[in-house]
């Protein structure tokens, strides 16, 4: 629903390049502040932030117990701040409840862990639906959850950003924290997939 | 505001699609909005409540329509414009006519990492104790004010219980209004599916929101 036709494409194209040109004659944003904003979200703060999270709360108890204590906290320790994450909590899946984060009121995402959003998150497909048939979303994700399993979906209505933490998949016993990092993904932190192996 | 933002429980749009190969931006105009959006925003002329109340005041149909960063765009022509730093002729000319207001305020490239490193934290002090305790039963108070809100509408009248006392936060719907940050408690309420969707629905689900103290009463 949210392709956009060439026509609509060179639309933006130029008002966007009106907007830009205004504002840097203006003074007002330096081109080069949005080439940096742009790498950072590019380049360095992604999901593989958020999986060596993971894989080290899979690996390490006490940090695991921290970072359900205060998440904020606990990444900052790796290195990991910022904007869209300021306010940083952690749910843990278990064998009894599967958690899911939505914001059905914007996009309200952990950027600082999980860098930017994708599109479906921002859509009203998913925002309408996860609050209230989230079997039904994670089925389009080919996710079954068992029916006996709760599912906790946690609407990021403040400041607060959730990272859903998976559990471990079973067969990774010694694995190391980089080799565990990549049985996670960007959705199985979301809560729309689980930690697989590769 | 009961705007097109306030998603939670609608129905029609059809299934979510996720696309996995979906590229970080689909048109190279995308990024730049994100970065406009982000550097203007430096400037301090609004709060980041003042353009999520920019963004859900956009026409609900193309709110509904448009991409995300094209609502971004829209919205921010709209914030340039109110705060008197970009006019719409300016914009659609891409001549300037006046000079910008606060280039003083410029985000230098040079500090964006530190800027995106520090964020916006929204955690306040506050002299007067949280009303609220964790396992209290609560109920979402039921209010549809014009102005910006956090307070989903799938969740008004509805009784839930608290999960966490969170912190003092600044409040959206003032702070979106020019009202100052107002800081409240903030809390993690929990309400069951059945209790937002009817006893029909999957007893294994349960919903939690971030409500501000003003959002909630004693049930």
């Amino acid at each position: 629903m949210h392709d956009l036709s060439d026509d609509d494409t060179e639309t933006m194209t130029a008002r966007v390049r009106a907007l830009e040109t205004v504002l840097v004659e203006k003074g007002l944003v330096d081109p080069a502040a949005i080439d940096e904003i742009i790498a950072t979200y590019s380049e360095r703060v992604g999901p593989k932030l958020g999986a060596g999270v993971v894989a080290r709360a899979w690996t390490e108890p006490d940090f695991a117990s921290r970072l359900a204590a205060d998440a904020t906290a606990a990444v900052a320790e790796m290195g990991i701040s910022g904007r869209q994450g300021e306010h940083l909590n952690a749910v843990f899946n278990t064998g009894t409840r599967h958690n899911l984060v939505v914001c059905t009121l914007c996009s309200c995402y952990p950027w600082s862990v999980l860098g930017l959003p994708p599109t479906w998150y921002k859509s009203p497909p998913y925002r309408a639906r996860a609050v209230r048939d989230p079997r039904g979303v994670l089925a389009e994700f080919g996710l079954s959850v068992a029916p006996e399993t709760e599912i906790r979906v946690w609407d990021s209505t403040a400041e607060l950003r959730y990272l859903v933490i998976p559990e471990r998949p079973e067969g990774t016993e010694g694995w190391s924290a980089e080799a565990l990092a990549a049985c996670v993904s960007r959705d199985a932190m979301i809560g729309t997939a689980l930690a697989v192996r590769p | 505001m009961n705007g097109p933002q306030d998603l939670g429980g609608q129905m029609g749009f059809g299934p979510v699609a996720p696309d996995p190969d979906e590229p970080l931006f689909h048109a190279p105009w995308e990024p730049r909005v994100l970065g406009m959006t982000v550097a203007a925003a430096s400037l301090g002329h609004w709060t980041l409540d003042e353009s999520r109340h920019a963004r859900e005041s956009l026409p609900p149909a193309d709110y509904l329509r448009w991409p995300y960063y094209r609502i971004w765009f829209e919205a921010l022509l709209v914030l340039l414009a109110r705060h008197g730093e970009v006019s719409p002729s300016e914009a659609a000319s891409a001549q300037v006519e006046r000079p910008g207001r606060r280039p003083e305020r410029r985000l230098e490239a040079s500090r964006v990492a530190s800027v995106l490193a520090r964020g916006g934290p929204t955690e306040r002090s506050l002299d007067a104790p949280a009303r609220f305790a964790a396992g209290d039963t609560v109920r979402a108070v039921n209010m549809h004010p014009e102005g910006h809100t956090r307070l989903p509408r799938y969740v008004r009248g509805r009784i839930g219980r608290v999960e966490a006392v969170r912190a003092p936060h600044v409040l959206p719907d003032a702070n979106a209004h020019g009202g100052g940050e107002a800081p409240e408690w903030l809390y993690t309420v929990v309400f069951s599916g059945q209790e937002l969707w009817g006893a029909e629905t999957d007893p294994g689900l349960s919903v939690a929101v971030d409500a501000w103290e003003r959002y909630l009463e004693p049930a």
